[in-house]
């Protein structure tokens, strides 16, 4: 019965537009709250190495992407124990040598030219049940690693010396997240492609916003507004044969735009 | 000559310990100690490591040289200097004092009935005022019941009048809750009237006693200036220099 679903390659992008929105909409909010839009940025541009490198090795891109983006994650970690360049000049230069280093790559590969539009904005029509299987798969680990250290994340994102004074390790817990938010953009990849990951991070948690009195209230509604627009968004795509990364993303800056009508509550 | 606290129940001291932020050192050779009940408080100029000492002693920063011991499970309520959470993150005042701490709603409950913030409870954070919000912060540090709470500037950006209220406060808890209390203040005046003992550092302890010893102390008078010793008044630093671009010191041509 499943597999006859999984047959149609339309629920399989349905099913994993909506696994991948399920995930984001948590991880959006902590990107919101720790003002790291920039950071989901740099490691989407080092998902496209990560792609190119899983291409020239001949391993799944997921392993590819996954690998580069959680070595720029633990590069910036460390480089942030210095105090001599800010956190963005850090992202300016991880970010845009990932770039340039991937370009140079696929300059060099002439068969993998091909595959760049699908890399930079999805490809869901190549999204196999195997990878509606992995995006499930990946949405219970994220979510079940993200609530053990919901709190710690909270608590370090108000004030990292109060969560060291309470006995946690901020920085152990800023790393798994970050680790986190790398296993997200890997297994997106396909669904909205490199350039837009970070939108659907941060969109569907701003629309969420207005309407939340709780952090996770505000997890909650992302969730919903996330699945909205995964699934609008390739509905979209399916008539109008729009691609499907930029079709969900716009679906969510309706539903924010739309979030602007309800006052903010004092 | 000093009166050394020969507390009966020390529960924090801090010997010969020193930090160092790559070769500079940011405070060095601290002696000082706590016993429940007491309120100590360090004093001292911008840069003299105040916050540093405050780190150390809550085991943010560990000593590049000398002891840091607490009593074995010692708890910190620690309520940090500069704190602001943005309007971007959803947090009412309950939820914050919750988070992490795992306090209980009855202490919770009566945390802000001390602080006086009963009828706050479901405000957003981000909306309250600079002085709720520092009475906040204190609150969500006294409701995890510490044996220690340390207060690192409590009164920056609260006006004077609300200063008055939040060091009143603090010895309110003293009292009540018998917990020691280590806190950085600027302001000489109310630090005087409130405090066991001083601890007055300028990158290392100059000179550390009750109050009344301690503006009698030639360390203080010098560092502080002759108004501040002569009467409990406010805090007038003594600004006889400033400094150009290239760091030399310029003596000041006109009167303070």
């Amino acid at each position: 019965m499943i597999t006859d679903w999984l047959d149609d390659f339309f629920i399989r992008a349905l099913l994993t537009g909506v696994g991948i929105a399920l995930m984001a909409a948590p991880m959006g909010c902590v990107v919101i709250w720790r003002r790291m839009s920039y950071f989901g940025d740099t490691l989407a541009h080092s998902a496209l190495l990560g792609s190119v490198i899983a291409y020239s090795l001949s391993i799944p891109p997921v392993a590819g992407v996954f690998l580069t983006a959680s070595t720029v994650a633990v590069a910036l970690f460390i480089a942030q124990r210095q105090a001599y360049l800010s956190n963005d000049a850090l992202l300016g230069i991880l970010s845009h040598s990932a770039l340039a280093i991937s370009l140079i790559a696929i300059a060099l590969m002439p068969n993998f030219r091909g595959n760049l539009l699908g890399f930079l904005f999805g490809d869901i029509l190549t999204v196999s049940a195997q990878d509606v299987g992995l995006v499930w798969l990946a949405l219970v680990v994220a979510i079940v690693a993200l609530w053990r250290i919901w709190d710690q994340l909270m608590v370090a994102t108000i004030s990292r010396e109060l969560a060291a004074t309470e006995g946690s390790h901020p920085e152990r817990t800023e790393l798994a997240f970050m680790l986190l938010i790398a296993a997200v953009i890997a297994v997106s990849m396909k669904l909205v492609g490199v350039l837009l990951i970070t939108a659907l991070l941060i969109i569907p948690a701003a629309a969420a916003r207005r309407f939340a009195r709780s952090p996770e209230q505000m997890a909650y509604y992302a969730a919903a507004i996330g699945s909205v627009s995964a699934i609008g968004g390739l509905t979209l795509s399916l008539y109008l044969d729009t691609p499907s990364g930029p079709s969900i993303v716009a679906i969510a800056l309706v539903c924010f735009l739309a979030s602007l009508a309800k006052p903010i509550e004092a | 000559m000093p009166i050394m606290n020969q507390s009966p129940d020390p529960i924090l001291s801090l010997s010969a310990a020193g930090f160092r932020s790559g070769q500079r050192w940011l405070v060095r050779s601290v002696d000082l100690s706590i016993s429940a009940g007491e309120i100590c408080t360090l004093i001292g100029p911008n840069g003299s490591g105040k916050s540093t000492t405050v780190k150390m002693a809550c085991g943010v920063l560990k000593p590049h040289e000398g002891q840091v011991w607490r009593k074995p499970n010692l708890s910190i309520g620690y309520v940090p200097q500069k704190l602001a959470i943005g309007a971007n993150m959803p947090l009412n005042a309950v939820r914050f004092m919750r988070v992490g701490t795992g306090s209980s709603k009855r202490a919770i409950d009566e945390a802000l009935e001390l602080v006086g913030l009963s009828n706050h409870r479901s405000r957003p954070v981000h909306a309250m005022s600079g002085g709720e919000f520092q009475r906040l912060l204190i609150a969500r540090a006294i409701a995890r019941n510490p044996d220690l709470l340390v207060l690192d500037e409590p009164v920056q950006g609260v006006d004077f009048s609300g200063e008055i209220e939040i060091y009143t406060l603090i010895n309110q808890i003293r009292d009540e809750k018998n917990c020691g209390i280590l806190m950085v203040s600027h302001d000489l005046h109310i630090v005087m009237a409130s405090t066991d003992t001083v601890v007055c550092l300028n990158g290392h302890v100059c000179c550390t006693g009750s109050p009344s010893h301690i503006i009698n102390d030639p360390a203080y008078v010098q560092l502080f200036g002759e108004r501040a010793a002569g009467t409990l008044a406010l805090y007038t630093h003594h600004h006889d220099h400033t400094h150009n671009d290239d760091g030399s010191v310029e003596a000041c041509s006109h009167d303070h």
